[in-house]
């Protein structure tokens, strides 16, 4: 029997609002676990994504964040805990689910044997949609990924930003209330990360609920309203981007590269000067509210480090912060 | 998931459940519709597929048939032409399933990862293997329907049951597909499709293919007659030579178990290697 074809997405209302945000959530996980074998990749979260809001897990390599995203995505069975995705049980009711979701998987699986429009249609067919629907969703689709011009060409020559806007636009042919994005821009260059953040920001304001994964700052800063830090398979931190920031770190920082091999050795001589020093192999990192009043200090104190940048606080420190360690490295 | 898909109502739905078969949407066919278009830009693989058993048919039948002359075949004397055509049209419906379903899902299990993709969709692992399967016995279906125009031609069918080996040959299809697709989640490189050549090859020579079982010694003829492609060569033999008896409902019945369970393996194969 076929599975019902998905409803109208999402909802209308765009982003969070107090209405929305009591209602039923699209993601509920209360100690969910993901073990392999004796490895447990995913240790007992708690998440609640609500509806229209772009939730992002943020975290190094190896943290569990594809791990958690298939448990979602109802092709990865959880180990124990409990899982809510649209209200259903991925047990129980993969299908049906699936139905309802866009999954953008972290390397693209784009069906090379087939042109790009015929990989939109294709897909949507996997969802039991009907023919003539399907190719008009395909030019949509392939308008909104600026790919119209490439509609009849092969996958395979395509740019590396070009197949992830594609796997984007395949992704969005059953119109899902939540699009699942894994490591989104990994591996694109700057620019093509541009052009994706932009096409994900109009999905958002027609109020798709978007799930990301990344371990770029940067990104997580810029697209989500709400997310958690994830390492070792546990939620260390959670919430938005700047209360994040406000919590775990100071408003500016203060970056020094000293003419040494080993930054640990100049701890003493800025000790007192900022709120609390972190050191990384090439550079000390001094957490301050005021980066400007903390630079006066070194030179008062006649310390003449090879750089010194001031800057405002990011998630990374936030991480660094949390974990004791970078997120990229 | 080992839960059948949800919403199934009737004995139909009762039985899937009892089955120990992994869920599926039931939508397989969109599967087999995606390899219909993939396959209409390689095109020529179809001519081949369909030149391989003709060309057999030409060489041994009536190239070899003419050196031969008569053999007994059901207990009576025909052309040789007219005892092997049946067993070439039983061993084509084997190599074009066996091809496709390893090969081929080969390439996309492990490199494509097609079925990746597609198990995000509301498809499940039932409707990947049930959907490669149906691909691989159609093919064989045109293949077969082809070589049966050809032999008639070349005067090797002899009774109007003969249009019965075009089912017959897609049932070989279905068994041969099955157990290979399944055969197939278990390889690890290219490398391993040696073993399918090691088992093909043998049973194509030696399943009372292109000589009568009787020749064998009795010792032999206990494990030439425990193959598939003997219960396929002697179903389709009997159908086109119009013998219909008793034996033929052993054949049909050893390729429909034969591809039952080829097809629930595969499926729980899928389930295991990509949804874990
Ligand atoms: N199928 C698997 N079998 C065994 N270990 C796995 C499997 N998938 C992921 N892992 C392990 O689980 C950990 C988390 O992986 P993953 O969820 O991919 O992290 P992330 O996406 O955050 O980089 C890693 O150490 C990885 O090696
Ligand atoms: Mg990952």
């Amino acid at each position: 029997m076929p599975v019902e074809p998905p409803q109208v997405p999402a909802d209308p209302t765009g982003s969070p609002t107090y209405e929305s945000a009591t209602r039923e959530p699209m993601i509920r996980a209360r100690g969910l676990v993901k073990a392999f074998d004796d490895f447990t990749a995913v240790d007992g979260i708690d998440v609640e994504v609500r509806p229209g809001e772009a939730f992002g897990f943020l975290g190094p390599n190896g943290a569990g964040k594809s791990s958690t995203m298939r448990m979602i995505g109802c092709v990865s069975p959880p180990t124990a805990g409990e899982l809510t995705v649209l209200g259903m049980d991925p047990r129980t009711d993969g299908p049906r689910i699936r139905a309802g979701l866009g999954v953008v998987p972290q390397r693209d699986s784009l069906d090379e044997e087939l042109t790009v429009e015929e990989n939109i249609w294709v897909y949507g067919r996997y969802f039991g949609l009907p023919r003539r629907l399907v190719r008009e969703r395909a030019a949509e689709l392939l308008e909104f990924a600026q790919l119209t011009d490439r509609a009849r060409s092969v996958v395979e020559p395509l740019s590396g930003g070009m197949k992830r806007r594609l796997t984007i636009a395949r992704a969005l042919v059953n119109s899902p209330r939540i699009l699942l994005l894994d490591e989104p821009t990994t591996g694109l260059d700057p620019q093509a990360r541009h052009v994706l953040w932009d096409r994900l920001f109009r999905l958002k304001r027609e109020g798709v609920t978007l799930v990301l994964t990344t371990h770029y700052m940067d990104e997580a800063e810029q697209l989500c309203d709400r997310l958690v830090v994830m390492d070792h398979g546990r939620i260390v931190a959670e919430g938005s981007p700047s209360a994040l920031i406000a919590q775990h770190s100071t408003r500016e920082v203060l970056e020094l590269r000293f003419d040494t091999a080993d930054h640990a050795a100049r701890l003493g001589e800025v000790d007192g000067i900022a709120e609390r020093v972190e050191v990384l192999p090439d550079r000390l990192l001094l957490y301050t509210a005021d980066g400007e009043a903390a630079q006066s200090e070194l030179h008062r104190r006649g310390l003449e480090p090879l750089a010194a940048l001031v800057r405002r606080s990011t998630l990374e420190d936030v991480f660094l912060h949390l974990t004791g360690r970078t997120l990229v490295d | 998931m080992a839960a059948p898909a949800q919403g199934r109502v009737g004995v139909a739905g009762r039985l899937a459940r009892a089955l120990p078969v992994p869920a599926g949407a039931g939508m397989a066919r969109m599967l087999v519709e995606r390899n219909y278009r993939s396959f209409r830009r390689t095109w020529v693989i179809i001519v081949s597929g369909f030149f391989e058993p003709v060309f057999f048919l030409f060489a041994m039948g009536v190239g070899i048939g003419s050196l031969v002359g008569d053999v007994e075949a059901d207990g009576r004397l025909v052309p040789y032409v007219v005892f092997v055509a049946p067993a070439l049209l039983a061993a084509s419906a084997m190599n074009g399933a066996v091809f496709d379903s390893t090969t081929n899902v080969f390439f996309k299990l492990k490199y494509a990862k097609l079925y990746d993709s597609v198990l995000a969709t509301p498809l499940g692992p039932r409707d990947v293997a049930v959907g490669e399967i149906a691909w691989a016995l159609l093919r064989g279906l045109v293949y077969s329907a082809a070589f049966l125009v050809v032999a008639a031609l070349a005067g090797a069918v002899t009774s109007p049951l003969a249009l019965l080996a075009v089912p017959a040959a897609t049932l070989i299809g279905w068994a041969f597909a099955s157990i290979g697709m399944a055969a197939t989640t278990y390889m690890r490189t290219w490398a391993d499709f040696d073993y399918v050549q090691l088992a093909i090859l043998p049973m194509f020579l030696f399943s009372a293919t292109f000589f009568p079982l009787e020749t064998y010694p009795p010792a032999l003829q206990g494990v030439v007659q425990a193959t598939p492609l003997f219960h396929g060569v002697a179903m389709v033999r009997d159908l086109m030579l119009g013998q219909v008896g008793a034996d033929l409902l052993v054949h049909v019945t050893y390729l429909v178990v034969l591809g039952l369970v080829g097809t629930a393996w595969t499926a729980r194969r899928i389930e295991r290697l990509l949804l874990r």
